[in-house]
C-alpha cells in the first residue's frame, strides 16, 4: 500500500521555494504522519542550489531534484511528463501542489497521465480510517464540498495559506537525489515565446498580509490613489472589485472575486465595496475584514469583524494621516 | 482551409445569487436552485466564445461549434453562444451522466470532439465553471486527446497553423505557442464577451441544437467510472461578530479602528 505523499515543489522569480511549498509539505507531513509514510519534495528548474536542505528543514524526507535548462521556466509540455516519472518512480499515496499558475496547468493533466483525478483549490485535508478526505470551496466560497478518491494516487492542490508551515528544524535528515529529466526538446510541442511582467508598485495581491481593495462606492479612479497611498503605508496591495474594474477605475489585474484573483491576506480593508457574491468568492477565507460603507445594510458587513458605516472620503484620509503618525512615533 | 473552433460551455446557478438566498440539500449534496432567479453561462464560457469570434474577427474563414453535457435546460448555455455569433450547438444530454465527475465529464466531451466533430483546430473552455470552481475540464480533456495544452490566457489568437495564447501569471503574462490542433482555457482577462443584438438572439432561437446519448458517441455508460466521490456539500459556518465602530466623529471612529488592528496584530 502506498503510503507516500510526494510534494511539487514551486519557486519564486528570484529562484527561492516559494512560501506555498512550505505548507504543502507542513500538509504532507501531517498526511504521512497519520499513513505511516514518508514525504518526497520533487524540485523542478534550471541551475537548482541550496533547496534540498530547506525543504528537509520544512518537513521533507526525499528531496527529488530535477535540475534541466528545459525546466527553466513551467512549461505544461516539459513539466508534466517529468512529474509523471517522478510520480510513478515514488509511488504514492497522495500528490499535493499550489493553487498556482503552475499547479492549475499541470495538476489536472498529471492527474490524468497518472490514471486519477485531482480535487483543485483545497482548503483542508484529514486522513479518516487510512482515506483522505479533502476540502474545498465551490459555488463561489458559498458552499464547501468534501471529496474522497476511487483511484490512485489521491492529488490536490492547496490555496495559499490555508495550510501551517512547519517552523524550520535544520536538525532534521533526508536523503537527496538528483534525476534526469529525460526530455528530448524535440518531443515538446510548445513553446515560450516571451514573459512580461506587469510593474507592481510594492507587494503582489497573492503575498500581500494587507489588502485594501476598493469598489463602486469609490466614485471614480481618483480615490484608487488613496487607497495606494495607504496600502503603501500599511505594507499591503491594492485590490478591486469587478464593478471598480469594468468601470475601468482600476486594472483588471488586481480584480478579487469569482472572475479574478482569490486572495487570502490576513487583513483585508473593503472600501465602497457592497460585499455581492461576486466579490465574495474572492475572501471567502479571509478572516479579518475592516468594511467601511456608507450603506449600514450592505452585504459586506456580515463577513466584516468590523465595519464603519461612512463615506470612505471621510475615513481614507484621516487613516492615512493617522498610520504616518503610528509609523513615525514607532520609529 | 476553414478551421473549426469547439467551445465548451455549461449553465450554471446564477452565481450573482445573494447569499442569503442560497441554500444547499445536505442529503442530495446539491444546490436548491433559488426561485425566481434564472441560471446562466457559466461565466467564463462565453468568455471561451468571445475568444472564438475574435478569431474569427480576425481571419474570416472560422467555424465555431458549441457543446456543452447536462440536462435540456443547458441549452440556454448553447442557445445564447449560438446568439453571440457561434454555428452549430451541440448537447450530451443523458440520465447516466447527470452525476458524472469532472474525469467522466472531460472524457465524454472529448469522444464527442473526436467522433464528431472532427476536423477541429482549437478547443476552447473557460478557466473553471463558476459552480463547482474545479478547473480541470479542459486541460483534462487536451490529455485525453493528447493534445497541447495552454491554460488561463487572456488572449487567443491563431498565426499560421499555431495558436498563440498570453497565459495569466501572478505577476504579468507570458506568451505560449502551440501547434494545432491545441486546447486552451481563456480568463476574465480577455475581457468582456460580446452581447447579442435582438436579431441574433431570434435567429440562434430557430438554430437547431443537435442532442446526443452517450451510446452516440459510442460510449459505454457502464465503463464510465467516477474517479472521486462527493462527500458532502454545505454551507460553511462562518461565525463573524461585526463590531460596528461607533464615535462622535470620523476622527474617534478611525482611531478606534486602528486601536483594534494593533491589538490584533494585524497593523
Amino acid at each position: 500500500m502506498a503510503q507516500d505523499v510526494l510534494v511539487f515543489a514551486e519557486l519564486t522569480e528570484e529562484g527561492k521555494l516559494a512560501a506555498i511549498t512550505f505548507e504543502l509539505l507542513g500538509a504532507a507531513r501531517r498526511v504521512a504522519q497519520a499513513l505511516g509514510g514518508q514525504v518526497a519534495c520533487a524540485i523542478l528548474g534550471a541551475g537548482l542550489d541550496g533547496h534540498s536542505q530547506e525543504a528537509i528543514a520544512r518537513g521533507a524526507d526525499r528531496v527529488l531534484i530535477v535540475d534541466d535548462p528545459l525546466l527553466k521556466d513551467y512549461l505544461g509540455e516539459a513539466y508534466v511528463p517529468v512529474g509523471e516519472r517522478l510520480a510513478k518512480g515514488v509511488a504514492p499515496a497522495l500528490i499535493l501542489m499550489g493553487q498556482t499558475p503552475m499547479g492549475r496547468d499541470m495538476a489536472p493533466r498529471l492527474a490524468a497521465r497518472l490514471g486519477t483525478a485531482v480535487a483543485m483549490d483545497c482548503i483542508d485535508l484529514e486522513v479518516r480510517e487510512g482515506r483522505i478526505i479533502f476540502t474545498r470551496p465551490c459555488y463561489g466560497g458559498n458552499a464547501h464540498a468534501k471529496y474522497s478518491f476511487n483511484t490512485s494516487p489521491a492529488m490536490a492542490t492547496l490555496r495559499a495559506k490555508a495550510q501551517e508551515p512547519l517552523e524550520p528544524d535544520p536538525s532534521r535528515q533526508g536523503q537527496v537525489e538528483r534525476l534526469e529529466a529525460g526530455l528530448d526538446p524535440a518531443s515538446i510541442p510548445t513553446r515560450l515565446v516571451g514573459r512580461e511582467k506587469q510593474k507592481v508598485e510594492g507587494v503582489r495581491l497573492e503575498d500581500a498580509r494587507i489588502i485594501v481593495s476598493g469598489g463602486r462606492g469609490m466614485g471614480g479612479p481618483e480615490g484608487f490613489r488613496k487607497l495606494e497611498e495607504l496600502a503603501q503605508l500599511l505594507g499591503g496591495a491594492v485590490g478591486a472589485s469587478r464593478a471598480a474594474c469594468d468601470l475601468g477605475w482600476y486594472p483588471v489585474s488586481a480584480q478579487i472575486g469569482l472572475t479574478g484573483k482569490v486572495v487570502t491576506p490576513d487583513l483585508y480593508i473593503a472600501v465602497g465595496i457592497s460585499g455581492a457574491s461576486q466579490h465574495m468568492a474572492g475572501i471567502s477565507q479571509v478572516k479579518n475584514i475592516v468594511a467601511i460603507n456608507k450603506d449600514p445594510e450592505a452585504n459586506i458587513f456580515r463577513a466584516a469583524r468590523w465595519g464603519i458605516v461612512a463615506d470612505w472620503k471621510e475615513i481614507i484620509p484621516l487613516m492615512i494621516e493617522k498610520v504616518k503618525v503610528m509609523k513615525e512615533v514607532g520609529r | 482551409m476553414a478551421l473549426h473552433i469547439v467551445c465548451c460551455v455549461k449553465q450554471v446557478p446564477d452565481p450573482e445569487t445573494p447569499p442569503s438566498q442560497f441554500r444547499v440539500d445536505e442529503a442530495q449534496k446539491k444546490v436548491i436552485p433559488a426561485p425566481g432567479i434564472a441560471p446562466v453561462p457559466s461565466q467564463y464560457d462565453p468568455i471561451g466564445v468571445e475568444a472564438a469570434l475574435r478569431v474569427r474577427d480576425a481571419l474570416g474563414d472560422v467555424k465555431i461549434s458549441v457543446i456543452s453535457m447536462g440536462p435540456e435546460a443547458f441549452r440556454d448555455a448553447i442557445k445564447h453562444c449560438l446568439a453571440m455569433g457561434a454555428d452549430e450547438g451541440y448537447l450530451i444530454d443523458d440520465p447516466a451522466l447527470y452525476e458524472a465527475d469532472h474525469w467522466v465529464t472531460a472524457q465524454v466531451l472529448a469522444q464527442a470532439i473526436k467522433e464528431k466533430l472532427s476536423p477541429f483546430h482549437l478547443i476552447i473552455a473557460g478557466r473553471q465553471a463558476v459552480d463547482w470552481d474545479m478547473g480541470v475540464v479542459g486541460p483534462t480533456i487536451a490529455e485525453i486527446l493528447g493534445l497541447p495544452c495552454i491554460t488561463i490566457v487572456k488572449s487567443v489568437q491563431v498565426v499560421d497553423g499555431k495558436v498563440r495564447g498570453e497565459r495569466v501569471l501572478l505577476d504579468g503574462f507570458e506568451t505560449v505557442e502551440a501547434p494545432l490542433p491545441a486546447v486552451v482555457t481563456v480568463s476574465n482577462e480577455l475581457g468582456e464577451p460580446r452581447y447579442p443584438q435582438l436579431r441574433q438572439i431570434m435567429m440562434a432561437a430557430r438554430k437547431q441544437v443537435t442532442v446526443w446519448k452517450a451510446a452516440d458517441l459510442g460510449l459505454d455508460v457502464a465503463q464510465l467510472k467516477n474517479r472521486v466521490n462527493l462527500e458532502a456539500l454545505y454551507i460553511p459556518q462562518v461565525k463573524v461578530e461585526t463590531e460596528f465602530i461607533e464615535g462622535d466623529t470620523a476622527d474617534e471612529k478611525v482611531e478606534k479602528l486602528l486601536q483594534r488592528l494593533r491589538e490584533a496584530k494585524l497593523i
